[in-house]
């Protein structure tokens, strides 16, 4: 499992990549990439082309990525998410409070 | 300076011994001595030492199985051991240790180095004394709080003859909770969560969850709103990243309709006595505790339940079940135990027993919690016991109270809490809470439903109507601007024995009752398909001596006499 940072060139737009299980083990990592970002980011990207897989504390990693990003006027895309993680998000609901593509 | 400890020092040459002894003891250490591995069992088994300094080549029994020895009877104690020997080449150094070992020392003895040794084991000792105090304080405490939070959610207590289910967990506590309560009016309400998280996080969130789910239950809340309630307090109680995937159930078994509120966890089956399909129920809104937001919902899923049709709920332990290969269980495997089964009533234990045998002795198991409800007839000896409870001699008084409910309290409040907590302090009426909810119940939704919304029943015709009923009646729930609903009830009582008058009044447009009463056994009226079709007013007639309806049929009477025979 990695988690990696990769801010846009103007500082606005973070985008957040996880590779392999995204779980308790990510905690740490996932939250220091967002905590020790610029803080004038906007619009947050969570790229999970290389997550196998999703359990309920990475759900919960989630709501803590948007208390942070501003709670409801937090903007948060979830992208390029595999047929397993997609329906772990379906399950929650959780597109109710992110853009997942 | 360290802490004084008794050090046990084995070795059969005797010059040695006395050296490393006069050394020891110059530490400020009391010293303990054996001249063979057997000898040295026999001391530390005697006098249980804290440290022991063996050396590694001794008659009798040497040093590497005088360790194994020792270390067994040392069990959970920390016995620090240290090899004794003249050998340099790794291998033999790394066998000290390889043999249960924590470290070796070279002769000739160097002090300093000694010194440091001891020091340090002296240090891991104590470290390891707080860790096992602090070990056994936890325990204690867990075993305190387990008592608490079974108490609080009354586990192992669901009793309820038409539910089953099945809790397995790792930990102490589980993340995952069962709950159950019969309704006033003989439905059960039954709730499956699964908490994020295992141990104290989950077993503290589930307390407000169990608190909220039996007390409003018993009070006569509709599930809609106690599901609310129960979101709030954990939205309240929980940190951001915690949360409880749930499933709320009201199983109506007057009326033989099924209600379920999913969030967030997978699908649940509904399966049909009478052509043994499946139907999933997906999960529909967040989890509970997530947000109290407007993204927060009560979408529910609405269907008609025959006796003999079952609901199975499950967190996503079973689905995920994982065997030693890393494969999951998965939703193919479930749906073919329903098309294999025989006898329904062995989907419960084929479920539960397929998901073991997959598993087999994998360690990483998730609680694999299991809940069948089975739709029945409402249970008789619940309901009597009930009433033999609260029946006891009274002395009844004679009253009439009117309750006004305008526009806005039918938005957003339930009555019926409020008028079974006036009946209930009436003494006479309370062995009879289960009917007069029924009746009340059944009289407020038709004169909200029928006549303040203006719904026709007819919309819960064919095999989506409920579903769009519902949905049409939460519409104009919401958009109700005016309106309103009267209730007046009536107690005239002598001795022990009373007439309750009901009578509900609604702002709606009436219907043409003359005309309906003569179809009045006719499933569906036509007429708005009011009051006289469907089960509820079925049982209402069945309840009361007298139903009438008066003024253009927007007020409707009835007669409840007491006492009476139950259900």
């Amino acid at each position: 499992m990695t988690v990696s940072a990769h801010p846009s060139s103007d500082g606005t737009e973070l985008t957040i990549k996880v590779a392999g299980r995204f779980d308790f083990s990510a905690h740490q990592d996932f939250r220091q990439t967002y905590e020790s970002a610029a803080a004038d980011v906007q619009k947050y990207t969570i790229d999970m082309t290389d997550a196998t897989y999703l359990d309920s504390s990475a759900l919960g990693m989630l709501l803590l990525l948007r208390d942070h990003a501003g709670g409801d006027s937090a903007s948060i895309s979830i992208v390029n998410c595999n047929p397993d993680v997609r329906k772990i998000l379906n399950i929650s609901n959780f597109g109710q409070l992110f853009h997942i593509e | 300076m360290t802490e004084e400890l008794r050090v046990l020092i084995a070795d059969d040459n005797q010059t040695d011994r006395m050296i490393l002894s006069a050394i020891v003891r110059k530490e400020g250490h009391q010293v303990l001595e054996a001249a063979d591995g057997q000898e040295a069992i026999d001391v530390y088994s005697a006098q249980r030492p804290d440290l022991v300094l063996l050396d590694v080549l001794m008659p009798v029994l040497d040093g590497m199985d005088a360790a194994r020895e020792i270390k067994a009877l040392a069990g959970n104690e920390l016995v620090p051991i240290i090899f004794l020997t003249s050998l340099q080449d790794a291998d033999s150094l790394a066998q000290c240790l390889n043999s249960g070992g924590d470290d070796f020392l070279t002769k000739p003895y160097n002090r300093v180095i000694l010194r440091a040794k001891l020091l340090a084991f002296s240090r891991m000792r104590s470290m390891h004394g707080a860790l096992q105090a602090n070990h056994r304080q936890l325990l204690l405490e867990q075993a305190v709080a387990k008592k608490v939070y079974d108490n609080v959610t009354q586990s192992g207590h669901v009793r309820i003859d038409n539910v089953r289910y099945a809790l397995s967990s790792r930990a102490m506590f589980n993340g995952d909770t069962v709950l159950a309560q019969y309704r006033p009016d003989g439905g059960v309400h039954v709730l499956l969560g699964d908490f994020t998280g295992h141990g104290l996080p989950a077993a503290i969130g589930a307390m407000p969850l169990a608190e909220a789910f039996y007390g409003m239950t018993s009070k006569g809340f509709e599930l809609e709103e106690i599901v609310r309630e129960m979101n709030t307090k954990l939205n309240r109680v929980l940190p951001t990243n915690f949360f409880c995937c749930a499933v709320a159930l009201h199983i109506d078994m007057l009326q033989k309709i099924g209600r379920a509120w999913v969030g967030g966890v997978p699908d649940c089956f509904f399966y049909d006595a009478a052509d043994q399909s499946v139907t999933a129920l997906p999960s529909i809104n967040l989890p509970l505790g997530v947000t109290e937001g407007h993204q927060f919902s009560l979408r529910m899923h609405e269907f008609a339940m025959h006796n003999g049709d079952r609901l199975f709920m499950w967190s996503d332990g079973i689905v995920e079940a994982e065997n030693q290969g890393g494969e999951m269980f998965g939703e193919a495997r479930l749906r073919q135990i329903f098309t294999q089964v025989k006898d329904p009533r062995d989907l419960f234990t084929d479920l539960l027993a397929a998901v073991k045998t997959f598993q087999g002795d994998n360690e990483r198991a998730d609680d694999t919690t299991l809940v069948e409800v089975t739709m029945a007839d409402p249970p008789q000896a619940y309901l009597l016991d009930l009433q033999e409870k609260t029946g006891r001699s009274v002395v009844p008084l004679d009253w009439e109270v009117r309750l006004v409910f305008p526009a806005q309290t039918l938005k957003y409040h339930n009555p019926m809490p409020l008028i079974m907590h006036v009946l209930s302090e009436t003494e006479g009426l309370k062995a009879y809470s289960t009917q007069l909810y029924t009746i009340i119940s059944e009289l407020y939704s038709n004169a909200l439903e029928h006549g303040v919304l203006g719904l026709d029943s007819e919309l819960k015709a064919g095999g989506e109507g409920f579903g769009r009923y519902y949905q049409f009646r939460q519409e104009r729930l919401e958009q109700l601007e005016e309106g309103h609903i009267i209730l007046t009830m009536e107690q005239k009582a002598r001795g022990n024995a009373g007439l309750l008058t009901i009578r509900m009044e609604d702002s709606g447009s009436g219907f043409d009752h003359a005309d309906s009463a003569r179809h009045a056994e006719r499933v569906s009226s036509g007429q708005q398909g009011r009051a006289l079709s469907g089960r509820g007013m079925a049982l209402v007639r069945e309840l009361c001596s007298r139903v009438e309806y008066l003024g253009m049929g927007n007020v409707v009477e009835v007669d409840f006499n007491w006492p009476q025979r139950r259900l």
